[in-house]
């Protein structure tokens, strides 16, 4: 998209907000404010009438049935899966395993690949940053195979040191795995330098994808990486369904994960012999309908434009973080140059659990808590953060919103 | 729902002021409290001639619930033996738990914790510091049986 068409088509907020039944109920006497869309997004209708369309017309079990129904679920369901393909630019199907979410897509990659093939003198390497769900995965793979977990640092912005970093890239490194972008403080990982240097040093990576979806159109094969893992709903999908993409030599070599129905080839008591990709990491009935709410959401957000919708959201992070830094007492924590549309903060004397309250009691709901990044708040040693986060449906007004509950804190803890 | 109903003054004091605040040294028994779900931690030490709580502090980082929740029971558990700190727990808990909760008279300034059953998010913030004071009590018990 060049500045002359994005500047002939102004995003308008108020007609996206409008998609997003949800949105226009009531909380606590106040219109709904919806700011936690880091920890799940709502759904527009268009995911709504996609989910309904499928349970309504074409559900039953996929693969292996003849029957009408059946054909027209697995349709559906591999459907999703180009689609899937599709929004990552991933090189073939085979490459899109579908999984419950981020976490078992990490999981996943940690049993099956990195468990049978790291040991003692290997090493994990992860950053401070991280997601509970991109953390103790490694920390089990390590306590099974005796391989060791590295960390590099952040520092006081929230941004990963990248000269350590680099300097903790050995030719011990087997794998790397970071996120993209980071949950609890939204900054925006220069993943694609990570992913050179790392394969420099004979490394693969893995990229969290699970925050950058929603607000950046990712191309594996341009990153580079290894591993892409994200979950349907931080990305206006449902919940209990997300994709692992893996280059498919990988996938091929990696044993499977799950047995069980579907993943299989032949079995008999002797010995199995496995389904190939990439229904041989999908033992058991899959989500489906999830599968085809998902593919509704990458449509959906596609013709938004996900570089439209970017825009939007920067342009209220900034209004929001110009109104914040002038609040007496509050601090914003994540001040890194490049982030997405999240504001992690503490207001001096009221704890963010209280804050949290307050403000739904205002109809404004926020994200309060570690956000499921223990290490991130001892680093920064508070016991944990307020969250504002913006998706494609939020407006000024939310910001606005947002601004006045935080001086009926103030005015409570004052 | 009312927010003046939660941060009742008396909260929002002990909050400000918490009573009772800091180590107890030489305290017979003391036990640590972690709610990992808003990262709330609390120490809380006690002094005992027998089954009676002669002295107790506490110290933590918390929200306001927590932290007025801790401070007020420090003030109402010193002086009761165990038997009449569980009883009055279970009257915390009915308050805290059951709504529009009638207040007995013999919680004392512990009422002031009345608004939190409208907020169940916030019931756990309370409930630590009493879950925390029992686990130091059972120690001292199993210190005892165990000399």
């Amino acid at each position: 998209m060049n500045a002359v068409s994005a500047a002939a088509a102004p995003f308008d907020a108020e007609r996206v907000r409008a998609d997003f039944p949800i949105l226009a109920q009531q909380v606590n006497g106040r219109p709904l404010v919806y700011l936690d869309s880091a920890a799940s997004g709502q759904r527009p209708l268009a995911v709504l009438r996609a989910v309904e369309r499928y349970e309504t017309h074409c559900h039953s079990n996929v693969h292996r049935g003849v029957h009408a129904l059946s054909q027209a679920a697995t349709e559906a369901f591999e459907g999703a899966r180009e689609r899937a393909r599709r929004f990552l630019n991933a090189r073939s199907t085979r490459e899109i395993v579908f999984v419950r979410g981020t976490t078992e897509a990490i999981n996943l990659v940690a049993q099956s690949f990195a468990r049978p093939r790291l040991g003692p003198g290997d090493e994990i390497l992860i950053t401070g940053l991280e997601h509970h769900a991109n953390i103790v995965p490694w920390q089990m793979v390590c306590a099974q195979s005796g391989c060791a977990l590295k960390v590099a640092p952040i520092d006081r912005r929230g941004e990963v040191e990248l000269e350590r970093l680099l300097e903790l890239l050995t030719a011990r490194t087997r794998l790397v795995a970071v996120a993209h972008v980071s949950n609890a403080l939204g900054t925006i990982l220069p993943v694609k330098r990570i992913v050179e240097a790392a394969h420099s040093c004979g490394a693969l990576v893995l990229l969290d994808g699970a925050q950058a979806v929603p607000h950046t159109a990712v191309d594996v094969r341009a990153l580079g990486c290894d591993f892409y893992a994200f979950s349907g709903h931080k990305l206006y999908g449902p919940t209990g369904i997300g994709v692992l993409y893996g280059r498919e030599e990988l996938l091929e070599e990696m044993p499977p994960w799950q047995g069980g129905g579907d993943m299989i080839r032949t079995v008999t008591f002797e010995k199995s012999t496995y389904n190939e990709l990439p229904w041989k990491f999908e033992a058991g009935t899959p989500n489906i309908s999830g599968a085809v709410g998902l593919a509704a959401a990458m449509d959906y957000l596609e013709s938004l434009g996900i570089e439209a919708v970017a825009a939007h959201e920067q342009r209220l992070l900034a209004l929001a973080t110009g109104e914040l830094e002038r609040i007496p007492g509050l601090e914003i924590i994540g001040t890194a140059a490049h982030k997405a549309s999240v504001l992690s903060f503490t207001l001096r004397g009221c704890h963010p659990h209280d804050l949290g309250t307050i403000l739904d009691t205002e109809g404004v709901a926020i994200r309060t808590g570690h956000h499921c990044a223990m290490p991130v708040m001892s680093f920064f040693d508070i016991p944990a953060t307020a969250r504002a986060s913006f998706g494609c449906y939020n407006t000024e007004a939310d910001v606005r919103a947002l601004v006045a509950a935080l001086g009926k804190a103030r005015e409570v803890f004052g | 729902m009312d927010l003046k109903d939660l941060y009742r003054d008396v909260i929002l004091d002990h909050n400000r002021q918490p009573r009772n605040f800091g180590a107890l040294t030489g305290a017979d028994a003391q036990a640590d409290g972690h709610n990992p779900l808003c990262g709330d931690r609390l120490t809380v030490w006690v002094q005992l001639d027998g089954d009676r709580v002669t002295d107790i502090r506490f110290e933590g980082k918390g929200c306001a619930i927590s932290t007025a929740s801790a401070s007020l029971m420090t003030e109402a558990v010193k002086g009761k033996d165990k038997a009449a700190i569980q009883a009055l727990y279970e009257q915390v808990h009915a308050l805290l738990t059951q709504h529009n909760a009638e207040a007995d008279a013999s919680l004392g300034k512990l009422a002031a914790l009345g608004g939190v059953s409208e907020f169940p998010s916030r019931v756990k913030c309370a409930t630590l510091c009493w879950h925390t004071l029992n686990a130091a009590l059972e120690r001292s018990a199993a210190a005892v049986t165990t000399e």
